[in-house]
């Protein structure tokens, strides 16, 4: 055990964003008992400062990039990439709940503190090295996000949303821990650098320890993330949490625990478990067929939006386990660049869903959309572009991120999975395309008639991604080039 | 030393059989040698004792709920202050600025919690939303 | 010898786990999920502090405490939103929430 303990400025530089986080959102609950102050649009407004402070004090702990703590936490651009993706999907979050909260009277700054806490939560996890700092992350992260899924309290669906994802979500961490403390016990650490050493045979203890012990650590690891990533076949959850959950926070829930388990997945599978790599593709394989299989089936036959979305969800889910199924740095880089694609255009996509339901999220359902293009242009434009996105589309980000992942997919000789990856791409392309019939070909309706205009914050939410989405469209080797630089997890 | 199973636990086995052999005995004589009362009297809980006022399966208020979760919340951090307490010598001044900056974090929950009225047991506090 | 070993602790924790995981997954009553699930954590914590003992080494041990910790904060929330359905549903049934179909 390494005996730096002590104060130590580079250590702190490394923390720094957690840090901000951190006190932000402590001050923002105990700001809220003080002030008394509900409908005020000033907490949204100190959580977009507090996120753009921490996406600063990222980039400032990524110029004094190294391990912090004794090597629990690794600041790399691994984790600098993934910060900043769960800051921003933050700030997005918060953009269109201004109107929507205030719509519903349910603007607290509590709210803002939950959002903030799970944030700082997925920041400490995008840097972890070590399975307890990954363990606190996810549950800093889950925890809050509980709550958020509950944050109408007295509407009976939020509630159920709110409890279906506790239930599953805590059935998934203790499962992850059990697989945690198995390789604790065989290889006498919890640090994902020194276990890789003995896994790989080259531990100070000797030979390898038992494949069957860390094989089944690896199968529990997997089920516990595999759940929070909304994985086929744990995927049960996410479409009654999404429809059931404030939409903005949908939104999020979508983006930004998702990015974050990504890169948690990411980083242990890809160096802890790298050395015992043949073991678990076929898993990997197998989940990644039938994410994306059920998820594109499933969104073909649902009415509601959220619900259609999650599935949406899930499929996408499936798309970034084809890149981990490569099991090269090339894959690991194109699932972080499809993670950030897919973090903006899904939220983007919400923000309009949040913008029409009107109060008590009335209008959910893909008819409440007809004739938005004649209405409102620029959401429908907006929208337009989200989806194309979302098919994958070129010149959005979409189609650079599906491009990306079976290029990885081909090169590690995936063929099949490549193969039946482009026809689920070609499904899903269906559902998509019947919202943009619905917005252009038709007669506006109930919805669209009373929809309010487009508010300010509403307006940046929508305009924002689909610049990010675009951007990553026809200039994606800015995002690539650093993704591929980062993806070298094993030093 | 003891050297097996069976010579560390047989106090412990010893002690299971007299508990039950006891428990068992003490039943079967008063169901042998007891006269049989039925009444009313005798079918309350406590048959010399206060007189029942109601069903136990009333509904509790849900503050009790509430005082009970928070009470372990708050009782559960304080098993950090044990590891903590063994390294302190060692780490002198940072484990003290841990230890304090961990204070100040509970302390503004326990703060949030109060102000939130989650400790008024009377009246309903007008500023009570959420918990 | 010790009459006791690792295998011994591994033993009652993956009974333990196989309990919480068969309650979770068959029990209706959100209640009763909930105590499986905090069954599986404490046959995490088993399995952490035996290793801790045989491996000589403490980190399993304050893994442990976070663990604790963690299962409490899990609790409270668990509950809280609990009760929140409660007050409007009058059920901790799992088959009867069904307005969002699972």
């Amino acid at each position: 055990m390494s005996a730096s303990f002590g104060f130590n400025a580079a250590d702190l530089i490394r923390f720094l964003p957690e840090t901000i986080l951190t006190v932000m959102g402590t001050l923002l609950m105990v700001l809220d008992p003080i002030l008394h102050r509900r409908g005020s649009h000033a907490f949204g407004h100190l959580s977009i400062a507090a996120l753009v402070a921490a996406i600063g004090g990222a980039v400032y702990a990524y110029t004094q990039a190294g391990p912090a703590f004794g090597g629990m936490l690794m600041v790399d651009g691994f984790a600098t990439f993934f910060r900043v993706l769960v800051l921003v999907v933050g700030i997005l979050t918060i953009l269109p709940s201004y109107r929507f909260l205030a719509r519903q009277d349910a603007e607290t700054s509590e709210y803002h503190a939950l959002l903030i806490f799970s944030i700082a939560g997925q920041c400490l996890m995008a840097a972890a090295n070590d399975l307890i700092i990954v363990f606190i992350g996810l549950e800093i992260s889950s925890i809050a996000s509980y709550v958020l899924a509950g944050y109408f309290r007295d509407d009976k669906r939020s509630n159920e949303a709110a409890l279906k994802y506790f239930l599953l979500g805590s059935f998934a961490t203790a499962f992850f821990l059990y697989g945690v403390a198995l390789i604790y016990g065989a290889t006498g650490s919890v640090n994902l650098t020194a276990a890789r050493a003995v896994i790989s045979g080259q531990g100070p203890g000797g030979p390898a320890p038992a494949p069957v012990f860390i094989g089944v650590a690896a199968a529990l690891m997997f089920v516990g993330l595999g759940f929070k990533v909304s994985a086929a076949p744990f995927q049960i959850w996410a479409p009654d949490v999404y429809q059931g959950a404030p939409t903005p926070v949908a939104a999020f829930l979508s983006a930004g625990p998702k990015a974050a388990t990504f890169a948690v997945f990411l980083r242990i599978f890809m160096t802890m478990f790298e050395p015992i790599g043949s073991g678990w593709e076929p898993l990997v394989w197998f989940s990644a067929l039938l994410s994306m299989t059920i998820g594109n089936f499933a969104a073909l036959m649902q009415t509601n939006i959220k619900r259609m979305l999650a599935y949406s969800s899930i499929a996408h889910a499936g798309y970034v386990l084809v890149a981990l199924t490569a099991r090269s740095q090339v894959g690991t880089a194109a699932a972080m660049f499809y993670l950030a694609a897919y973090a903006l255009m899904n939220i983007g996509a919400f923000a309009a869903v949040s913008h029409l339901s009107g109060r008590g999220e009335r209008y959910q359902n893909i008819e409440d959309f007809s004739g938005l293009g004649q209405k409102q242009p620029l959401t429908a434009a907006m929208l337009s572009i989200f989806l194309l996105s979302l098919i994958g589309v070129p010149l959005t980000g979409g189609f650079f991120g599906k491009f990306y992942i079976f290029k990885a997919a081909l090169e590690s000789h995936l063929v099949w999975l490549t193969v039946l990856g482009l026809l689920n791409s070609a499904v899903a392309a269906y559902y998509y395309l019947r919202m943009l019939v619905m917005m252009y070909m038709h007669e506006p309706g109930e919805a669209v008639e009373n929809a309010e205009p487009l508010s300010l914050g509403l307006r940046a939410a929508l305009i924002l991604p689909a610049l990010g989405t675009l951007l990553l469209g026809i200039f994606p080797t800015w995002v690539l080039e650093f993704a591929g630089k980062s993806a070298a997890l094993v030093k | 030393m003891p050297e097996s199973y069976t010579d560390l636990y047989f106090p412990v086995l010893v002690q299971a059989l007299v508990a039950m052999g006891l428990a068992a005995g003490l039943l079967t004589a008063s169901f042998l040698l007891g006269k049989r009362v039925r009444n009313r009297v005798k079918d309350i809980p406590y048959e010399s004792g206060i007189t029942p006022t109601g069903d136990a399966r009333q509904r509790f208020s849900v503050k009790f709920y509430l005082v009970a979760m928070l009470f372990i919340l708050f009782d559960i951090e304080a098993i950090f202050l044990y590891p903590w307490v063994v390294v302190y010598r060692e780490l002198k001044m940072f484990a003290f600025v841990e230890m304090l900056v961990f204070a100040i974090l509970i302390l503004s929950g326990f703060f949030y919690m109060w102000k939130k009225g989650a400790l008024d047991w009377a009246e309903p506090d007008r500023s009570r939303r959420k918990l | 010898m010790h009459p006791i070993t690792t295998f011994h602790y591994l033993a009652l924790s993956a009974a333990l786990l196989l309990i919480g995981t068969v309650g979770v997954l068959t029990r209706r009553n959100v209640v009763i999920i909930l105590m499986s699930i905090e069954l599986i954590l404490n046959a995490v914590n088993i399995n952490l502090i035996a290793f801790s003992h045989a491996l000589h080494n403490v980190n399993g041990q304050i893994f442990a405490i976070f663990v604790i910790t963690d299962a409490v904060a899990e609790a409270a929330v668990g509950l809280g939103i609990l009760i929140a359905l409660f007050r409007n549903k009058e059920t901790v049934q799992a088959d009867e929430m069904d307005l969002l179909k699972w």
